[in-house]
């Protein structure tokens, strides 16, 4: 039996996959370009890797307005071998970049954890800067029922 | 001067790995909306975030539109020595918060 309150979450994520769908091609990957014009701003010409990063956040998200996130990243924090930078990114949002930290061995442990505004239903992507030099990432879907930062259609 | 809150133990043993929970009160206007005739709202944000303890800096960040309304930023450093945590937010139109917190390391 479905409530009433499951079904209108039901129902607004639905509305929001089928606005999404409704978006002319050419602005979807006008998003995807200035994502990937973002990461590369970051990690230049270096292949990112995945794992070793955790991102966390709600996969139903019902106000982009402040969405909690955190990243984790499993590195054992010492001089040699620390996690120097961590970075957050949000696909869908007219600026891709959500926050830059920059941390080093004396923060103990690589997590931080922050509030975002997301725009859309989209991916959300996190990049940690190894000491070594090398990059690694994580990525989450995530669901947006009342979006973010936009008032103008401007997705 | 902005209000800000920041959470961090008063005493902690040496070498302890203590979280530090900061807020800065800020309506982070993301540049992309506009008033009801149209115009575009400036952007006014927090920039940057920086943490220092005793002079020298644990922690930074660069902060974009897409943050929420009222940062915030939640960070780990490990507890060396007694002193002063001096935490700093700056942003668009001069924006400047300061907060400083004193730490006893046992």
């Amino acid at each position: 039996m479905t409530s009433r309150r499951q079904f209108l979450v039901l129902a607004c994520g639905a509305l929001a996959t089928g606005a999404e769908a409704q978006l002319p091609p050419n602005i979807a990957a006008l998003r995807q370009a200035a994502l990937q014009e973002a990461v590369r701003k970051v990690v230049g010409d270096v292949p990112v890797q995945r794992g070793k990063v955790k991102l966390e956040l709600p996969p139903l998200i019902e106000n982009g307005n402040s969405v909690p996130l955190s990243v984790a990243v499993d590195s054992p924090m010492t001089a040699a071998d620390h996690v120097k930078a961590i970075h957050v990114f949000a696909e869908k949002n007219p600026q891709p970049n959500v926050i830059s930290a920059q941390l080093g061995p004396r923060a103990g442990r690589a997590r931080i954890a922050t509030r975002a505004r997301i725009a859309d239903t989209g991916t959300v992507v996190a990049i940690a800067q190894m000491s070594d030099g090398s990059f690694w990432s994580d990525s989450v879907s995530v669901v947006v029922t009342l979006s973010a930062c936009l008032e103008d259609g401007l997705i | 001067m902005a209000r800000v809150v920041v959470n961090l133990p008063q005493q902690a043993r040496r070498g302890e790995i203590m979280e530090i929970r900061t807020l800065a009160g800020h309506d982070m206007e993301t540049g992309f909306r506009r008033t009801q005739l149209g115009q575009l709202i400036a952007r006014d944000i927090i920039t940057r975030f920086a943490c220092t303890y005793n002079g020298v800096e644990v922690f930074r960040a660069e902060l974009h539109p897409a943050m929420a309304a009222n940062p915030l930023i939640t960070f780990t450093t490990v507890a060396t020595e007694s002193g002063t945590l001096e935490f700093r937010w700056t942003g668009d139109n001069g924006f400047s918060a300061t907060h400083s917190a004193q730490i006893s390391v046992v």
